[in-house]
């Protein structure tokens, strides 16, 4: 079912929807397909790169952590990031306390550092169990935290929006940011995960 | 739905068609970004989608439920209205199979 293959393919329902929206809204002058395909474009270029580039930047200036830690959004703006009017938090993982993001009521993201929400992100188990049992979910994730290491786990909002600050990798020394960067997966980023250097 | 008992977290993964991202474009336009009119708030787009019957909301995709909110906020606020949007919806349809590639990405 590749869209862009010029096959021809009926309309599920939803698609159906979509479109007659959109042609709707056109019609009446509220949108337009200009618009619509910008957005499609801008949406496409916002992708986990983003926030590894902020995590990298993080790692390799201690002034700039400093000031993300203080404020994720002005942290954001100083790289050139556009975050829209939400306030984002960043929070740490320390030898002793490991974040994990969630968000219970829906999908809150932090979509202009990591794109789209994968789906098990907005899944009804990821989001019912992580605030309940979150070492379980991790567990479940490969990830496994030993029983000293505190979990602090943040239910967003469509507000206030988290990224995990990952602790970088100890055999990382004279590591480029570039480099560095490449090893930031969304999850670290999510806290489901942490960097590996190999 | 935060604390309550559920099953194990399958890391699915989902390639969003480009419909999906047409319904996230509209979603963001409609609530006042990227020069879009402000038409809508994304408290209303999850009460609507709260609305929904638990089963639909679970058969459901993800866009699936976005775009039917997005929907249903434009008739409850007047924006268009149900009869406009059974035309359109059955005018598209006898159109046939549509090459989506050229007519709606």
């Amino acid at each position: 079912m590749k869209e862009e293959s010029g096959n021809y393919q009926p309309y599920s329902y939803f698609q159906l929807m979509e479109v007659s929206l959109r042609e709707l809204l056109v019609e009446k002058g509220i949108v337009t397909d200009a618009q619509v395909a910008e957005e499609v474009e801008a949406m496409r270029k916002r992708t986990p790169a983003v926030g590894a580039g902020v995590v990298a930047k993080a790692w390799t200036d201690p002034g700039f952590k400093a000031r993300l830690l203080a404020d994720g959004t002005l942290g954001c703006i100083e790289l050139g990031i556009e975050v829209a009017a939400l306030k984002l938090v960043v929070v740490e993982n320390t030898p002793d306390v490991h974040n994990v993001v969630v968000c219970t009521l829906c999908s809150c993201y932090p979509r202009m550092l990591l794109g789209i929400p994968p789906e098990w992100y907005k899944s009804r188990n990821y989001r019912s169990r992580t605030v309940r049992e979150p070492r379980e979910v991790l567990s479940e994730f490969g990830l496994q935290l030993n029983e000293q290491m505190k979990i602090r786990v943040h239910d967003s909002t469509a507000d206030m929006r988290y990224l995990v600050l990952p602790m970088r990798p100890a055999e990382t020394d004279g590591w480029s940011e570039e480099r560095l960067a490449s090893i930031v997966t969304r999850d670290c980023m999510i806290g489901v995960a942490v960097p590996k250097s190999h | 739905m935060g604390g309550l008992p559920a099953g194990k977290v399958e890391p699915t993964e989902h390639d969003y068609g480009e419909w999906e991202r047409r319904v996230d474009a509209l979603m963001v336009l409609l609530s006042g970004g990227k020069g879009g009119k402000r038409l809508m708030t994304v408290d209303e787009l999850r009460k609507n989608i709260e609305a929904l019957p638990p089963d639909a909301y679970d058969r459901m995709g993800y866009y699936d439920r976005w775009v039917t909110s997005i929907t249903q906020i434009m008739i409850q606020r007047g924006v268009i209205t149900t009869e406009e949007l059974g035309l359109k919806m059955a005018e598209i349809e006898n159109r046939g199979q549509s090459p989506i590639s050229a007519k709606a990405s």
